[in-house]
């Protein structure tokens, strides 16, 4: 039986996640903001087959209290084998290009606040010797575009940071995941066009686990775009700070 | 994103959506109507709001509680039969009762109380119901069961999401060995030869429907009777889940001249020969069993941009002995309009409890057409009056079209049920024919 700490819990993502891992009656540990969610959806982890659930709600960019609640979860648990970042928020972009307070929200529930769980996470990681951070990220870190720059560079900071966190911690054993996702269709995306180019939840989270299970690197999902990035990523500076995208 | 009906039409405008974030949150105080919407496989306008605003179910898609001993499952009303088909197999459950396509929600076959092809014996989806909750627009949580408020479980089994929003049911499911059907196929060419088919399957066999050909028939009706049963387990052991993953989808509207009625008869031609032989046995899998359209997902896409309708009605047969079934086939040849699937069906005794549930002891009877205007309405207007004259009933989830005294002449109880609707609830469907 495998444990498996989910942060982010009540994210649409997160839940499809935890819904595999519970089908096949692994434990899980959650963590999110809403206490009444993390109980909808601990019940709903049970019914399909989970074998223990627990939940933890506090707001993660109550960044003084990270170090305690990683301690906390460690001597309750004694080994966590699968750690999943999956929380984020897409903010208000054009806010975001004006406004201070918007801008450092969607810096910090993007990448500090991941940044501050996994200095503390990698540390209880390699005590331990064995296990598998994930952290979903976006194809929007790959390259800064006007329509959402600060969002993207908050994930090309995680980008950066996990690479490096896998390159330190390969000689431990433990393996470090980027994961970067396209568009899904999802309560984050509610109020955005759908296009065909748009990934369900439930399969991006077979591929999640798939990634997890096969020690992946790095993996776009859905995985078309790994070619579409290729193609944004060759398009000449000149040429694309003219584009309208 | 937009929220059209199965049949793509009638087309509405303006409408809006609120997606309920979890079963605890109250309903938001609108300036507009409201509708609670499944997964739109209504055809008609029963899951259109138009001018008003569609309260999405998809994010109360959780379990609650599931009973291994006795089959009780309790979960959200967004779910899915689909997702539920998923979780109970591997466990040995089935649905009770199932329509014909499994992209339909809890929430929206409680509303609509659909029936499939085990009526004669396990009655309608309301009927495995226990309980639900019903969110009131005034924030007031009703659990209605056959003794909590049981007004409001009555009028909310049938009522076409305007009692309220239920957030979730509790229901029972069946036990199964296999997952495999064991069904036979049987040709028939007269109408007198289907009913004698059903009395004589009825006893002996959990499913029956049959698939008629309604273009093709020179003096009376043919078709194919299909009836089965669950594997017992020395004919399949298996509990094998269907697989959504690999779907084939229709991703544009095809044009419309593909569907004149040159090609539906010859599809008709085509399906009724594919069975030469008069009688066949063997075992299927439950998923094209009772999902043959599934597998194409957006096979609606194929009659174009107009879209088309459904109209199912149910009329008791047995004081005509089938007359006016046989009235409604020959108005429909002469006025050459043509359908391609048209399905036959008895339901059996058991009474609906729903106060505007459609089924009821008799014959049933569902064709496609695709949208042809007037034409076609003035036809089925028609039908309509000879339904009319026989007590019998047109299904609302798949009307877009009926007249109100119809309506009212349909479902004798509307006045009860009118004490039940939420004040802040309405539909397309409902200010049509109300
Ligand atoms: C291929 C196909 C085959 C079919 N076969 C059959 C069949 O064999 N038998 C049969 O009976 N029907 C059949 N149907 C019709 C279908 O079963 C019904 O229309 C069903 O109600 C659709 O469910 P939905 O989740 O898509 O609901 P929607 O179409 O979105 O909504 C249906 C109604 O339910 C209400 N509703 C939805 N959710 C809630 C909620 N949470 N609380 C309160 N009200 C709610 C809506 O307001 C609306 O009035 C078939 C449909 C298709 C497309």
């Amino acid at each position: 039986m495998k444990k498996i700490l989910v942060i982010g819990a009540t994210s649409a993502i997160a839940q499809e996640v935890a819904k595999l891992y519970a089908a096949n009656s692994e434990e899980l540990i959650l963590w999110g903001r809403n206490s009444e969610m993390l109980h909808i959806i601990s019940q709903d982890l049970l019914v399909r087959g989970g074998k223990k659930i627990s939940s933890i709600s506090h707001d993660l960019n109550d960044l003084a209290i990270h170090e305690s609640k990683i301690n906390e979860i460690w001597n309750t648990h004694s080994k966590i084998d699968i750690v999943l970042l999956a929380h984020g928020v897409l903010g208000n972009p054009r806010k975001a290009e004006v406004n201070q307070a918007e801008m450092l929200h969607l810096l910090n529930s993007n990448f500090v606040s991941h940044v501050s769980l996994l200095t503390f996470i990698s540390q209880k990681m390699v005590q331990q010797g064995f296990g598998t951070i994930a952290v979903i990220s976006s194809v929007a870190g790959d390259r800064g575009k006007q329509s959402n720059y600060v969002y993207g560079s908050a994930k090309a900071g995680m980008t950066a940071y996990t690479d490096g966190l896998r390159n330190r911690l390969f000689p431990t054993g433990v393996h470090v995941l980027n994961l970067k996702l396209g568009p899904v269709d999802t309560p984050m995306t509610k109020d955005h066009k759908k296009t065909a180019l748009f990934g369900k939840a439930p399969s991006v989270a077979k591929g999640i686990v798939s990634a997890i299970e096969k020690k992946k690197n790095t993996v776009y999902l859905p995985m078309i775009w790994r070619y579409i990035m290729i193609i944004i990523n060759s398009i000449p500076e000149a040429v694309f700070k003219r584009l309208k995208i | 994103m937009e929220y059209p009906s199965w049949g793509f039409y009638p087309v509405v405008k303006n409408q809006d959506t609120y997606i309920l974030p979890n079963r605890i949150t109250s309903i938001p105080s609108l300036t507009t109507s409201l509708l609670p919407r499944g997964l739109g496989r209504s055809y008609g306008d029963s899951c259109l709001n138009e001018n008003g605003t569609l309260i999405i179910t998809s994010q109360l898609n959780h379990f609650i509680s599931f009973d291994e001993s006795s089959g009780v499952l309790c979960c959200e009303s967004g779910i899915t039969f689909d997702e539920i088909l998923k979780f109970a197999i591997p466990r040995g459950w089935f649905l009770p009762v199932t329509p014909g396509t499994k992209f339909v929600t809890v929430g929206g076959a409680i509303a609509n109380d659909v029936h499939g092809k085990n009526h004669h014996c396990a009655g309608n989806f309301g009927h495995h119901v226990l309980s639900f909750e019903l969110l009131r627009s005034n924030g007031e949580r009703l659990r209605c069961s056959r003794i909590d408020n049981s007004d409001f479980f009555f009028a909310t089994i049938g009522g076409l999401g305007l009692t309220g929003l239920i957030t979730w049911a509790e229901f029972k499911l069946t036990k199964i060995q296999s997952s495999f059907i064991s069904q036979e196929q049987i040709q028939f060419d007269s109408l007198a030869d289907f009913l004698t088919l059903s009395e004589q399957s009825e006893k002996d066999f959990e499913f029956t429907v049959s698939w008629v050909d309604c273009v093709n028939t020179a003096k009376d009706v043919r078709g194919i009777f299909i009836r089965g049963n669950y594997c017992k387990p020395s004919e399949s052991a298996v509990l094998k889940v269907h697989n959504t993953d690999t779907f084939k989808t229709v991703p544009l509207f095809f044009p419309e001249w593909i569907l004149n009625s040159f090609s539906i008869r010859a599809f008709n031609e085509l399906y009724y020969r594919k069975n030469l032989s008069h009688h066949k046995s063997n075992i299927v899998h439950y998923e094209p069993f009772f999902y043959p359209l599934d597998s194409i997902y957006h096979w609606n896409k194929i009659y174009g941009k107009r879209g088309f309708l459904q109209y199912q009605f149910v009329i008791p047969y047995k004081n005509d002995q089938g007359a006016a079934l046989s009235e409604i086939f020959s108005l429909l040849q002469r006025s050459q309009m043509g359908s391609f699937l048209a399905v036959l069906k008895t339901f059996g005794s058991i009474p609906s409890e729903g106060m505007l549930s459609f089924p009821k002891e008799g014959i049933t009877l569902a064709l496609d057409f695709p949208n042809h205007g007037e034409s076609l309405y003035e036809v089925l207007e028609q039908c309509d009056q000879i339904v009319r004259s026989v007590n019998g009933a047109v299904y609302p989830a798949k009307d877009a079209r009926m007249r109100k005294e119809s309506f009212a002449e349909f479902y004798p109880r509307l006045n009860e049920f009118e004490k039940y609707i939420d004040p802040n609830f309405s539909s397309s469907l409902w200010r049509r024919v109300k």
